[in-house]
């Protein structure tokens, strides 16, 4: 099963290889990667989403905070969350289809951020199930290239659990 | 405050944490270092490979319990480390490994004898560090040795750049750790430490299983009281030799892959396996799915990843393998009745151990030629008394050495259990025989693993470090060949090694002592020679080619299948 888990670290060179190296080292699978300062300068996020079964994850998560340079590590997949990625992709919009590739982007409220007489550049974010179906819907025009960034994860606010919360579309 | 130079930081930190030895070998990116090195109260040892100095500081380590230290340059000298870090890793040794390491300017530059030693060790090094500022050096020694030494134990690395080495700051050695992403946790639950102890009440065939975690928790003491209390059969892993005195009635022994009949099958009949600091390492569970198959399984390590990695385990103890014993004994010992109650009630459980004790004993047959077994056994009957300290290479004579040597003290055995190295016995002795100038210590060796780091003879000669090497000759890399004879119809690819070095010679060229014994009544008499030369000393015993270890559980075979005499 598809996990998705927040690291926070010590923003120190030679951490992300630590993380890497373990995953390879172990065989575990890395599906994507994202890692940013957090607004602590000292500390920096990585959400890493890979797969396996609940032993692998156990172990995944115990040998995560076994890295003396680990400061925490979340299983989003256990907690209410939500998650994004973003992607840019270049799809072509030869003569008849741009208007229809425009009405498209439209509807998954992506951008157009670069366009040509041949192709567009759209940009999008949203969660994967979004960004698949995204994708899905402009492949018979004719995708170009896809830029995707890792996927990024937070947990809700426990507390706002019962009460109306405002959903991004 | 007073400044100093990183080269006096490092010596000076070396001597607050209580090095008294290091072993090393020098080169250009770490000759300031040894400039300074004779105005610390710290002796160093020169050995004749890095890998060596490793060893030995590992050998130190085990023996004694305290970090063991070595000193290299880099490039080839930090390459030359790696065994020796993955040896201790994967046996959870405290090290400290210093590398020298090129200027800070020139990294990343392919500079003369660089090399990316941090890189290289992150898989085998607890930890790694490379210093980029002398200001950060006191921290991050602080911080290695503490790594090093706490919670799970395991080697760690600082690279030392040569301008870090040069170039001085103020010097105040930190008093605490901040780590805020290791805190080992130590205290066992106690809700499970109670739940464990009613498991184990209700059991009718318990046992404890014991690897060297108990030995590295100094749980000795505190597992042998509450195995004895609780009327519970012991068996150790390779690892765990020495944690439970195996003169014990309550002993079985070793189990695994070359375990004993009684301890194997005890382990597989068991309805109650207690693990205590052992990792269900494949060598000694066999086939995973039939290992102790009938059994509620209680783990007990300080490492959470240990548990639930190879097997389900039932109920976890997630802390340090002394405290929880001690924990476990307070609880004990307020349900007396209980307790003995329990004992009487599995009395049929060790009378049926006590048949399997007298079925397929460890046994060989002595005959013309001198058997390896009969050897180690002599070993053991001259010097069990001497609280000797036995290290082994790798291979038959390290089965040999585990199965007929009768341990009964921890930290009396050092042999490369995870990673398997020969080579590692004579300089971990070496390091041993430093830590304990007086002690008689011994490693019991192959003819092909000895060649593997036989340079070390000059320095024990140099330091008169009066170690002696037991070299079980039996012209072959025996293991592989016993593999090659049981599993590959006997053909014996690569393994003769009958072109070897005349041992005596050898070890008197280096001007050590060098015995030469071929018949089994001289055994006795040679070793006796040899334990009474306060020297160095190298004895050969020509012994039978093609014996083999047994008993044997072929690989990816359950360990109630053994392959016995
Ligand atoms: C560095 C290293 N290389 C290879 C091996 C594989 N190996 C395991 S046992 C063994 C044979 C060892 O021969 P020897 O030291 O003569 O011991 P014996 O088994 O004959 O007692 C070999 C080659 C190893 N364990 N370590
Ligand atoms: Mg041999």
């Amino acid at each position: 099963m598809k996990h998705i888990i927040g690291v926070l670290v010590e923003n120190e060179f030679g951490v992300l290889s630590r993380i890497s190296s373990l995953f390879s080292g172990r065989g575990f699978n890395i599906e994507s990667l994202a890692v940013a300062e957090t607004e602590d300068p000292s500390i920096s996020h990585m959400t890493i989403v890979t797969r396996g079964d609940e032993q692998i994850i156990e172990q995944i998560t115990k040998q995560l905070n076994k890295l003396i340079n680990v400061i925490k590590v979340v299983d989003f997949t256990e907690t209410d969350h939500v998650t994004r990625g973003m992607m840019l992709i270049k799809v072509a919009v030869e003569g008849s289809k741009r208007l229809e590739v425009l009405k498209v982007v439209e509807i998954f409220r992506g951008r157009i951020i670069d366009l040509s007489a041949k192709s567009a550049i759209v940009e999008i974010t949203g969660d994967e199930g979004k960004l698949q179906a995204f994708i899905d819907v402009l492949l018979p025009y004719g995708i170009r290239e896809i830029s995707r960034t890792g996927v990024v994860a937070m947990t809700r606010e426990a507390k706002t659990k019962n009460r109306m919360r405002l959903r991004a579309v | 405050m007073v400044k100093k130079t990183g080269a006096q930081i490092v010596l000076q930190s070396m001597q607050i944490e209580g090095v008294k030895a290091v072993f090393g070998y020098p080169g250009g990116a770490v000759i300031h270092l040894y400039d300074e090195l004779p105005n610390y109260k710290i002796k160093h040892y020169l050995v004749r490979h890095e890998q060596a100095a490793v060893h030995a500081a590992d050998g130190y380590a085990r023996a004694t319990g305290e970090v063991g230290v070595a000193l290299v340059t880099s490039g080839p000298g930090a390459t030359n480390t790696v065994t020796g870090l993955a040896t201790a890793y994967m046996d959870s040794i405290p090290l400290v490994v210093f590398t020298g390491q090129v200027p800070t300017a020139l990294i990343g530059n392919d500079a003369f004898q660089e090399a990316d030693i941090v890189g290289i060790t992150r898989p085998c090094t607890k930890h790694n560090y490379l210093v980029k500022d002398v200001k950060d050096l006191p921290r991050i020694i602080k911080e290695a040795f503490h790594i090093a030494r706490s919670g799970r134990p395991g080697p760690v690395l600082v690279d030392l750049p040569k301008d870090v080495l040069v170039g001085s700051t103020n010097f105040e050695y930190p008093e605490t750790v901040n780590l805020r992403g290791y805190n080992p946790t130590y205290e066992g639950h106690p809700g499970q430490l109670r739940k464990a102890v009613r498991a184990i009440l209700k059991s009718k065939r318990p046992i404890f299983y014991v690897g060297g975690g108990a030995v590295l928790a100094n749980a000795a003491e505190q597992l042998t009281e509450l195995a004895v209390r609780m009327q519970i059969p012991v068996t150790t892993t390779l690892m765990g030799l020495g944690a439970f005195p195996e003169n014990n009635e309550l002993s079985l022994g070793m189990l695994g892959m070359h375990g004993t009949y009684r301890a194997n099958m005890a382990v597989t009949e068991s309805d109650v396996l207690v693990a205590i600091g052992a990792r269900f390492d494949d060598r000694v569970t066999g086939r995973i799915d039939e290992f102790a198959p009938g059994a509620k399984i209680i783990h007990i390590d300080i490492d959470p990843t240990s548990i639930s990695k190879n097997v389900k385990v039932d109920i976890p103890i997630v802390g340090d393998v002394k405290d929880v014993l001690t924990k476990m004994l307070v609880i004990v010992n307020e349900m007396n009745e209980e307790v003995s109650e329990f004992a009487r009630a599995h009395g049929d459980w060790l009378a049926k151990i006590a048949k399997w004790k007298d079925m397929h004993r460890l046994d060989y047959i002595q005959e013309e030629v001198i058997k390896p077994q009969f050897v180690v056994e002599k070993i053991c009957q001259l010097t069990r008394d001497l609280n000797p300290i036995i290290s082994t290479e790798v291979g038959q004579n390290q089965m040999w050495a585990a199965q007929f040597y009768e341990f009964t003290q921890p930290r009396t055995w050092l042999t490369s259990g995870g990673l398997g190295t020969m080579g590692y016995g004579f300089p971990a002795a070496l390091g041993a025989q430093v830590a304990f100038p007086d002690r008689l210590v011994i490693d019991i060796a192959g003819d092909g693993s000895i060649q593997m780091n036989i340079q070390e003879l000059a320095t024990v000669v140099q330091y008169q470090l009066p170690v002696k090497v037991i070299i079980l000759n039996n012209g072959y890399l025996g293991m592989v060949r016993q593999w090659q004879e049981l599993f590959f119809r006997k053909h014996y690819s690569a393994t003769d090694m009958s072109v070897a070095p005349n041992f005596v010679k050898l070890a008197e060229a280096y001007g050590a002592v060098g015995l030469r014994a071929t018949k089994p009544k001289e055994v006795e008499p040679t070793l006796k020679k040899a334990f009474e030369i306060n020297r160095p000393v190298f004895v050969e015993f020509v012994v039978a080619r093609e014996e083999n270890v047994y008993p044997m559980v072929p690989a990816g075979e359950p360990i109630s299948k053994m392959l016995l005499v």
